[in-house]
């Protein structure tokens, strides 16, 4: 060719648009059990490999393959089911409630319920989690799942924990080791590594979970916490859940295309792993592989969980203007809800009839919360923290001019 | 003529200098082929395609950065930063390079860029969705800061803006991008549609920066003000029946020192308003100015009136908002002092 032939750039697109099939062949999959698993003490360069590969445990029948089978209980499983179901039925009425005017806004998680289920099983007491918006699952994973008051954060009410100062779902839950969410992606991508740190440098033993998204891995929060996570070996796990999306924008954008956000993590020194999100089984053994180097001090590791971000990105956004309706039915990685469910019956440990209580017994148990927390009120109905609240915390004490302010607004 | 929203004012102005101009070029998150999350820059790919309007990588500092490098090349980038609150991954970007490139290399590179980011509250956006940060930038001496309040304004600013070889910062307060907004959040807003303002001309035309314009002609106060707040101040004079002449900036800096001083020179009373935060806002650069060139015509101590310094709250916005309320007894209270 010419060298002097004219320069072209380059903007990426996606495989399919609105009217069209998407292509999934860039996804790249391996097949259920093809996967090794390296030695939790492995050489970053060794997970280089995996980077480009998918760890996958659950085949298409529902079975479990190969060495990163975390051989769980059927009663594990089927706490980590009632978890995505929990998620999904909140996820669900939460929605509704939106669109009935009592909450100003909301975001779903379908279709990556498995992620934040799993990987909060696989956490210890004390281990902290930085999540994203998208990461309800890590608290509605648990048996103690603050349903109630999570509602009036929501409701925005006057038992909303946050006081009214957060947008829905921007929860904060330190006791359950959930950092309080911010609104500016990858901040707390960075946050995570310096907390783990401090464990480390305190001598103690709990270790950190960052979250970010797809999108958000193109802020340089994301690359500065890969430097600092590696250089100091921080006892931290850096979670990319890479749904394809990010609002409008395809993870070509990100800078998928051709490559993989697993990869980053092995070119900054990080041992790094690409695995299937929608895959119960494989979630919790790659967290409880990652969790396990943390905690023996042989450093960070990457995660990139591949899923699919079913829903539209938020109740402002309306995805048929940027993507094909049928995506996620064709999405070849499926519903991660099914999947474990196909597997549980598969080993004999489940049934269609068990199934349905279970939903049913979740329904309930959201519609109870819902009411419960609708009792307090709603930004709807005015039932909100006073105004005066407004000017607490913003420092330790309130200053004087804060107090002049304050009694200028009259409260 | 044709009736536009601020959104299509704003669409229509990158429209003509997309067409006019081969080096603008148009980026940003979301911005290409879904045409921005408050679609501003809707069906600009499909008319210019995909190397003058695309989707850019989540981030800032990132597409502040290009923009600037585009810039010493010899485009006219016109970038968007998603809301005003996402702009301070970019800030050493603006700070540091986009503001100063043309002093520290004595002009041998300039920097015309426009960075549009829309800014704000009163949509329940809560504490990142509502910011105006207008004050960061008129502190920053290289930047420009463009701030419109309708939709004729916000076209004709946005081609001067474009034109201009300085780095600007547009804001646009998103709260009146479908209608004014005169913060009686329990009325419904007469749509831009039906609104004289609305009337804006398809083809090119410019609203000169360094130009502000009088919006309500009166003579018992003067207030100064932008964006959203402009039409609140005259909601508040309306209801109060206090004869005040509003001063809408449109460029808060450089800004249209003249038209304050007249204005204040001829009332002897003076408001400042706005959305932000009061501490170190831009309104104490515009009291600042007030108070050094109209001291002697002054018969009142200047009021400012503006957001609380807190965060911005989610469900404790109205309280937070400076509305019409405030605003009138601002009004009474100049009135009022000898
Ligand atoms: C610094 C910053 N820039 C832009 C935004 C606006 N924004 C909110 S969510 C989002 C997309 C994020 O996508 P991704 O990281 O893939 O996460 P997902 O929504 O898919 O879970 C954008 C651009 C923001 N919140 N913060
Ligand atoms: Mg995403």
């Amino acid at each position: 060719m010419d060298r002097r032939s004219p320069l072209r750039l380059h903007v990426p697109e996606p495989t399919g648009r609105p009217g069209q099939h998407t292509d999934f062949s860039y996804l790249h999959l391996s097949p259920a059990g093809a996967v090794r698993r390296p030695q939790l003490d492995t050489s970053v360069q060794k997970t280089g490999d995996l980077c480009y590969a998918l760890v996958r445990v659950l085949d298409d029948d529902g079975r479990a393959k190969g060495p990163w089978n975390p051989k769980l209980s059927p009663e594990v499983l089927t706490v980590g089911l009632r978890g995505m179901i929990r998620t999904r039925v909140f996820d669900a009425r939460m929605l509704v409630a939106q669109r009935q005017k009592k909450i100003s806004f909301y975001m779903q998680s379908l279709g990556e319920e498995a992620i934040g289920c799993a990987h909060a099983m696989a956490l210890d007491p004390g281990d902290m989690n930085f999540p994203t918006y998208r990461q309800q699952s890590l608290l509605l994973a648990r048996d103690d799942a603050p349903m109630v008051e999570m509602i009036c954060q929501l409701l925005s009410n006057e038992r909303d924990p946050l006081k009214g100062r957060q947008l829905p779902v921007m929860y904060s839950y330190k006791k359950l080791g959930f950092f309080s969410i911010s609104g500016n992606l990858a901040t707390q991508f960075i946050q995570a590594v310096g907390w783990a740190m401090a464990s480390a440098i305190k001598g103690d033993t709990r270790i950190a979970s960052g979250w970010i998204g797809d999108g958000s891995t193109a802020e340089a929060d994301f690359h500065t916490a890969l430097t600092f996570a590696h250089v100091y070996r921080a006892p931290v796990i850096l979670n990319v859940v890479n749904n394809q999306w990010a609002i409008s924008s395809f993870q070509a954008i990100a800078g998928g295309e051709g490559s993989t956000f697993a990869a980053r993590g092995v070119g900054c020194g990080i041992a790094s792993l690409r695995v299937d999100g929608n895959d119960f089984l494989a979630v919790y053994a790659a967290s409880r592989w990652a969790a396990e180097r943390a905690r023996r001090n042989l450093g960070p590791t990457l995660i990139e969980w591949l899923t699919y971000r079913a829903g539209a990105h938020s109740t402002s956004d309306d995805p048929t203007k940027y993507r094909p309706a049928d995506d996620w039915e064709r999405f070849p990685l499926g519903d991660p809800i099914a999947r474990l469910k196909t597997h549980l019956i598969a080993i004999g440990a489940w049934s269609e009839a068990q199934h349905e209580a279970m939903q049913k017994e979740v329904e309930a148990e959201v519609i109870a919360a819902q009411k419960e927390a609708e009792r307090f009120g709603s930004l709807a109905d005015g039932h909100l923290f006073s105004n005066s609240t407004m000017f607490d915390d913003v420092y330790e004490d309130v200053p004087d001019h804060l107090r002049r302010q304050r009694r200028q607004l009259g409260v | 003529m044709a009736q536009m929203t601020m959104i299509q004012a704003l669409r229509s102005a990158m429209d003509v200098m997309l067409d006019r101009n081969p080096e603008v070029v148009v980026f940003g998150e979301d911005v290409g082929y879904f045409g921005g999350v408050f679609r501003c820059t809707e069906g600009l790919q499909a008319k210019y395609g995909k190397t003058r309007v695309f989707d850019t990588p989540i981030s800032e500092g990132g597409i502040v950065g290009v923009a600037v490098g585009m810039g010493a090349y010899g485009l006219r980038p016109v970038a968007e930063i998603q809301f005003a609150d996402y702009f301070y991954p970019a800030s050493d970007q603006l700070v540091s390079e986009a503001a100063r490139l043309r002093h520290r290399s004595a002009g041998d590179f300039t920097c015309p860029i426009t960075v549009r980011m829309p800014c704000g509250g009163g949509i329940y956006g809560g504490q990142t969705h509502s910011q105006s940060p207008e004050a960061l930038f008129t502190h920053v001496c290289g930047l420009r800061t463009v701030l419109p309040s309708n939709p004729y304004d916000a076209k004709g600013l946005l081609i001067s803006a474009i034109e201009n070889d300085d780095p600007v910062i547009f804001l646009e307060p998103k709260r009146i991008y479908n209608g004014p907004f005169d913060g009686h959040h329990d009325k419904p807003v007469v749509p831009w549609s039906r609104h004289p303002l609305g009337e804006v001309p398809e083809g090119y035309f410019t609203v000169p920066l360094e130009s502000a314009k009088i919006f309500r002609p009166g003579k018992d106060v003067t207030v100064i003000s932008y964006g959203t707040m402009v039409w609140v101040a005259e909601a508040a004079a309306n209801e109060t029946g206090i004869d005040a002449e509003i001063i809408d900036l449109r460029s808060l800096w450089p800004l249209d020192l003249d038209a304050m001083v007249e204005s204040v020179k001829k009332t002897g009373r003076c408001v400042i308003v706005h959305e932000a935060t009061r501490t170190s806002g831009f309104g104490a650069e515009l009291l600042s100015l007030v108070q050094e060139h109209c001291f002697y015509d002054l018969e009142a101590p200047i009021v400012r009136v503006t957001g609380w310094d807190t965060p911005y709250p989610h469900a404790q916005e109205w309280a937070y908002f400076p509305g019409p309320e405030r605003l009138g007894e601002a009004l009474k209270r100049a009135m009022e002092a000898c």
